[in-house]
């Protein structure tokens, strides 16, 4: 099981956030758009209506007095255009193809405005660009009426102050638009995250071992993601417990029937006298020894490999594990009157680690070392805290004697001087794997005080 | 000591049992978890041998049963199992030790006493002779109000001659109760632990005598 790497794709927060900024940049400028066409109409509309209401103002003033068209120019109604800023304002009455009064050269409408109904233009006058407007009426006694046609005309610098006051706002409001809609697209697509979020850390927080199904809150999208997740730790709990099952049967299978021949033989030998029948069943029973450990070794170094692979990373102390390994072996070491000297610190030691595995990696070490220690000597298991932390076991047994101790750790080699010591030579692989899993390693060097051996498991300190 | 064997292989059950038997134990057999509970229901071991796996249940249920009692009898394990897999769960659920097998019976041994003397319980394993005594559970000699911690070769050897006094033990027999049988041990080693016996039982009621040609035998001074 050696983890995949995984290809991320583009972040969906990222993509969220960017299209909904996108959307809310379209909107604003959209809104942009049409408060300024609305506020600029509205503007047009104002001086369209005071435009026509002087030059209907005007025309109102018009009489006939014995056939001609007399107009006393009613002041307010060009007064009531001063109210718009400072534009200049026009005027031009005309009739019968000549001009009563006002600016002569004021062009008149490009289509004759029919009574009532005032005709608007935009151009060019004098330098500036002015709106114009011209209504119609006729003067004088109905049949000889005269029709007069009034045209005023306004600047539109007002107008144009006022448009530029209006772009400014509308820009103004759209852009704060947009920053508040893009503000509130980051919040949505994090909120809209926040239960994905929340699986995650529902699944990570979890321990290699914890192969319960996700219960977290799960969106109705995530619904079949989360049940296809918990049908395989479902397949994978039933897989590796199978994997477990079949260790453990495979041992028991092996070993019970080794048992019942191991004590069967312990039975003859009591019974038997002639001393080579004795040596017989003695060499029986090593036999048995080792094929057992042997099986058990590579068993275990099933397990190992098997755990390794999903390490576990529990808070250990690693001075409890060393006490509960010395004490398990102190009555196997009591047999050959070993005495196991602990050299440890009062406190705690505080480690990372998969328990079992470094329990199992010590009690091989120590094992071993009582395998290889005669009668009545002594064991030490120390730890030194340097810059890592070696827990050492040495012995003052017959060491390893020639054989290259870089090699000691590949699988099925045992030191030069094992002489007649049962062992399968994968003690310290299993030992070595354990370590390495770990960041560590296992080191093996001679006993500085003498005979013996002094192996010590590294860890890297926390 | 009284056993309770729990084992529901017949062939290994009968094969642990006679062992047992050879040093002077008394074992009772159960096949079943149930058998189990009868047996424990009607007689008081010092100690019960459990094999985790039987034909009508898990060895497990049985030590969580037993848990719960305040004089419970103290349990090993033997166990199948790989080291690896589930010896903490085993002790976490209340067996005072476990043995994988195929085991050495001095090792079970070993840990039995282990077990008792870490429990603390009071059984019948002093012996006297002529004013000695000798605490098996212990490890001690007493004598003359003074007391002498042995080393375990020594007390298993001098545990041979207490429990049959007069009696002429072989050097091959006497190799046999402190060596297990894989370990490699001469005759000669057996009169080091002898003359080291001689010299703990200076000054007390007993001593190690030699019988030439045939052993030793402990007798009273």
């Amino acid at each position: 099981m050696t983890a995949t790497k995984m290809h991320p794709t583009a972040s969906i927060r990222q993509n969220l956030f960017y299209q909904l900024a996108g959307v809310a940049a379209i909107l604003s400028f959209a809104f942009f758009l049409i408060v300024r066409g609305v506020a600029e109409q509205a503007a047009e509309m104002t001086q369209d209506g005071i435009l026509s209401a002087s030059a209907t103002a005007i025309a109102d003033a018009l009489r006939s007095e014995g056939g001609a068209v007399v107009l006393d120019l009613p002041y307010s109604a060009l007064s009531m255009l001063g109210t718009l800023n400072e534009d200049r304002v026009f005027y031009r009455i005309y009739t019968d193809q000549q001009t009563l009064t006002g600016y002569p050269d004021l062009p008149l409408p490009d289509e004759r405005p029919r009574r009532g109904e005032p005709v608007f233009e935009t151009h060019e006058f004098r330098g500036d660009e002015v709106r114009a407007v011209s209504v119609m009426r006729p003067v004088g006694a109905s049949g000889a009426a005269r029709n007069v046609i009034v045209t005023v005309a306004q600047t539109r610098l007002g107008l144009e102050a006022t448009s530029r006051t209006i772009t400014t706002t509308a820009t103004g409001v759209a852009a704060g638009f947009f920053l508040a809609a893009t503000g509130l697209s980051l919040w949505a697509a994090s909120a809209a995250l926040a239960p994905i979020e929340r699986l995650t850390s529902a699944v990570a927080r979890r321990g290699p071992y914890d192969l319960r199904p996700v219960t977290a809150d799960t969106p109705t999208e995530l619904v079949p993601l989360v049940d296809a997740l918990n049908s395989f730790m479902t397949r994978l709990r039933a897989s590796l417990s199978r994997t477990e099952d079949f260790i453990a049967e495979a041992a028991h299978r092996v070993r019970t029937p080794l048992a019942t021949v191991r004590t069967q033989a312990e039975v003859t030998h009591r019974k038997l006298n002639k001393p080579e029948h004795r040596l017989a069943i003695r060499e029986m029973i090593r036999a048995i020894d080792e094929s057992s450990r042997s099986a058990g070794q590579m068993l275990d170094h099933a397990m190992v490999k098997f755990r390794t692979d999903t390490l576990a990373s529990d808070q250990l102390d690693m001075r409890a594990l060393i006490d509960e390994v010395c004490d398990r072996l102190g009555a196997t070491a009591d047999l050959k009157d070993i005495d196991i000297i602990r050299d440890l610190p009062d406190d705690p030691i505080p480690i990372h680690g998969d328990g079992i595995l470094l329990q199992a990696t010590l009690q091989n070490l120590l094992d071993n070392a009582i395998k290889y220690s005669p009668e009545d000597s002594r064991i030490t298991v120390s730890v030194t805290p340097n810059d890592a932390l070696w827990v050492s076991i040495t012995d003052e047994g017959r060491g390893f004697g020639d054989a290259d101790l870089t090699r000691l750790k590949t699988r099925y080699t045992r030191g030069a001087n094992v002489g007649d010591i049962v062992g399968s030579g994968l003690g310290l692989t299993i030992a070595d794997e354990v370590a390495s899993a770990h960041g560590g390693r296992i080191d093996i060097k001679p006993n500085e005080n003498g005979a013996g051996a002094c192996v010590s498991l590294v860890l890297p300190r926390e | 000591m009284r056993f309770l064997l729990i084992e529901d292989n017949p062939k290994l059950a009968s094969a642990i049992v006679e062992r047992l038997r050879l040093d002077g134990h008394a074992v009772d057999h159960a096949d079943t978890l149930d058998a189990a509970h009868s047996c424990l229901a009607v007689a008081r071991y010092d100690l019960m041998l459990l094999d985790i796996m039987l034909p009508d249940g898990d060895g497990r249920a049985l030590l969580e049963s037993q848990r719960q009692d305040t004089n419970r009898c103290p349990v090993i394990v033997i166990t199948a199992r790989s080291a690896v897999s589930d010896r903490v769960s085993l002790l976490d659920l209340g067996a005072d030790d476990y043995i994988t097998k195929p085991f050495d019976f001095s090792e079970l041994e070993a840990r039995c006493r282990a077990v008792l003397r870490r429990q603390g319980r009071a059984t019948d394993n002093r012996i006297s002779i002529a004013g000695t005594t000798l605490d098996s559970t212990a490890g001690e000699l007493l004598f003359d109000g003074q007391v002498i911690a042995l080393r375990n070769r020594e007390l298993r050897l001098l545990e041979v001659f207490f429990k049959a006094p007069g009696q002429v033990f072989s050097k091959s027999h006497l190799i046999d109760r402190m060596f297990s049988l894989s370990d490699e041990a001469s005759e000669n080693a057996i009169e080091v632990y002898v003359a080291r016996l001689r010299k703990r039982l200076d000054g007390s009621g007993t001593k190690i005598e030699t019988v030439r040609g045939l052993g030793y035998r402990m007798v009273a001074v």
